[in-house]
């Protein structure tokens, strides 16, 4: 009993010193700064981190493949991007490839996009566009390999994962170069 | 009486007058004409709204005689509401602040309504302490105000777009650009707080809309003059411009200045999102695409004469428009009444901002034959906005980001406006 007490008095005593060595750290960062930031959990910072790295860094557990991918595609996806995601109201997502350096450039999926892992993650933050947020991280990863597949880029029964999807290469991953440079 | 044109000094051909000549002539044709349609007591004229009290105070919009000016071309996605685009109607409007309703808005799936008690700015990734900051613990903070621009990086592509010049408004063709004064909290500051690792060389920002809208922006650019931006013309940001807190980056593209700001995850790359790669990528003509092509290239455009907004017969007008860079301050925008053979410097008004609108005037002389009429701004770092043949040099057939170069309008021996290309 006593040694319990006494453990939780020097645990107390620590969380003190802890949050004492954190407040005159904080002061440092500027006499203007009221540093009101709430230090996050590991736990909480996962629950809102949504970002998907060309990397594979962020992707979540789970797979899929094409053939799973195609039943939810046509319940979920047909409406807007039309059969085998061609010649909908909503913009084509396979097809055109070949086309980038030609006179009138098709930009889908296939033909355009740098990065496998793009399509994860913004099929994970937007779609289906009327209700986002609903699909299942393997529903993701197999409408993911349905549209690689409908592209000649996967085949059917190739499992999309964290582990397969960033060692993908796109067929116009060689087609961009960066305006941008730090020097600037 | 002695003639107007005795007192006219001409600085390029076709008619274009001293940039001055409205402040030197002191013009004494404007003044309303009495109207006849009362006589009032004691022989003088009043109209009827000066025969009773007008209505109360408070709420009150804009004259009911100006509700045609109201953002414009609105058009969205098949199947949905909120995902496109509306106009600022720029040929309605003088100076360089646009009224916060008027700005022009660019949805990827509608617009949140946020409950500002729940909503949190977090950051995390590549820091020493991932924090989170209430609306609340916020309003602490020092913050800053800048009058500056914000443009759509599509803005004016259906100038590049069409083969033959689209018969549309100033503000269809080029209303995808505003201005406001933006009130925030320099991001650096709360970058700082949180601690940056040294490999953290990107931020990835996304917003709590329905499509968690996501961009990547160099650090580089975050510390220099990134601000949280909480306050638009004075007021808190409006739902439709990121209401509570959006990112704004002065000068680069508006895809970039992610709204309804939720999450900055320091990365040490770009994520490489839908966004910056599918689209707001700028495609050449050798195949290959350029990506973050960050900064709004120098523009000017002249809002009036514009489609639609016709000349009514010969004689002296005012032209003026809009000029803005995201490099710095416009150093001069020069006006050509004759295809661009000779120049003229128009006037700017006294506010004359680093990426800010610029407002530009002259006079010009019109003497009812068919002519055209361009304006082309410089910047302070000597950027000279491009011609329209000049700009496709290097550039695909399909893609129209960024696009900058001179409007031309031509004028018929009517008077009537359109858009030409030369």
């Amino acid at each position: 009993m006593f040694i319990s007490k006494l453990m939780k008095t020097i645990c107390t005593c620590t969380l003190i010193i802890i949050t004492q060595i954190v407040a005159a750290d904080d002061v440092s960062f500027g006499v203007n700064n009221p540093n009101l930031g709430k230090v996050l959990s590991a736990e909480y910072v996962d629950q809102v981190d949504f970002v998907v790295m060309p990397n594979g860094d962020g992707l979540p557990q789970g797979s899929g493949n094409a053939v799973s991918g195609k039943e939810l595609f046509n319940v979920q996806c047909i409406a807007c991007h039309g059969n085998e995601a061609k010649g909908g109201i909503n913009g084509d997502l396979a097809g055109g490839h070949g086309t980038i350096n030609g006179p009138l450039p098709k930009k889908t999926v296939g033909s355009y996009w740098p990065y496998a892992t793009i399509l994860f993650d913004y099929i994970r933050r937007a779609m289906p566009y009327q209700t986002p947020g609903t699909l299942t991280n393997d529903e993701i990863y197999a409408l993911t390999a349905y549209i690689l597949y409908l592209n000649d880029i996967v085949t059917e029964k190739e499992i999309m994962s964290s582990e397969t999807l960033p060692r993908i290469i796109m067929p116009n991953s060689e087609g961009f170069v960066w305006a941008y440079s730090a020097s600037e | 009486m002695k003639k107007l044109t005795e007192n006219m000094n001409f600085t390029a051909k076709n008619g274009l007058l001293d940039r001055r000549f409205f402040l030197k002539a002191g013009l004494g044709v404007g003044g309303g004409l009495l109207s006849a349609s009362a006589i009032g007591s004691e022989g003088k004229d009043r109209f009827p709204w000066m025969k009773q009290p007008g209505s109360g105070m408070g709420e009150s919009g804009p004259s009911n005689f100006e509700s045609h000016i109201k953002r414009d071309s609105v058009g969205t996605q098949p199947g949905t509401t909120g995902s496109g685009a509306s106009r600022t109607p720029i040929e309605h409007l003088d100076g360089i602040i646009t009224p916060s309703r008027l700005h022009f808005e660019r949805h990827h799936s509608g617009i949140p309504e946020i409950d500002p008690d729940q909503h949190r700015l977090i950051i995390h990734g590549l820091v020493e302490r991932p924090l989170s900051f209430s609306l609340e613990s916020l309003a602490r903070y020092q913050h800053t105000s800048n009058i500056q621009f914000l443009e759509c990086s599509g803005n004016s592509g259906g100038n590049m777009m069409a083969p033959q010049p689209l018969q549309r408004k100033a503000s269809d063709l080029h209303g995808l650009v505003s201005c406001s004064e933006w009130g925030g909290i320099p991001l650096k500051v709360l970058l700082e707080e949180a601690g940056v690792k040294p490999e953290g060389k990107w931020i990835v920002a996304s917003g709590s809309d329905a499509a968690m809208m996501s961009r990547s922006v160099p650090i580089e650019k975050i510390m220099d003059d990134a601000i949280i931006a909480t306050h638009q013309n004075g007021e808190p940001l409006r739902p439709s411009n990121g209401y509570p807190m959006r990112l704004f980056l002065p000068g680069w593209e508006g895809n970039a200045c992610v709204k309804w700001l939720r999450t900055i995850k320091v990365t040490s790359g770009p994520s490489m999102t839908k966004d910056e790669t599918s689209k707001y990528s700028d495609l050449r003509d050798d195949g290959i695409a350029e990506l973050f092509t960050f900064p709004m290239g120098v523009k000017s455009v002249i809002t009036s004469p514009s489609v639609g907004l016709n000349f009514a017969g010969a004689g002296i007008y005012q032209v003026k428009g809009i000029a803005w860079s995201g490099s710095g301050k416009i150093k001069t925008v020069e006006l050509s009444a004759d295809g661009g053979n000779t120049w003229a410097e128009a006037l700017l008004d006294q506010h004359v901002l680093s990426k800010s609108l610029t407002r530009f005037r002259s006079a010009w002389n019109w003497d009812g034959t068919p002519a055209t009429i361009m304006s082309r701004a410089i910047d302070e770092k000597g950027n000279v906005q491009p011609s329209r043949e000049s700009w496709f040099v290097g550039r695909a057939k399909n893609t129209f980001y960024h696009f900058n170069a001179i409007q031309t309008w031509a004028i018929n021996s009517a008077g009537e406006v359109s858009n030409v290309y030369l």
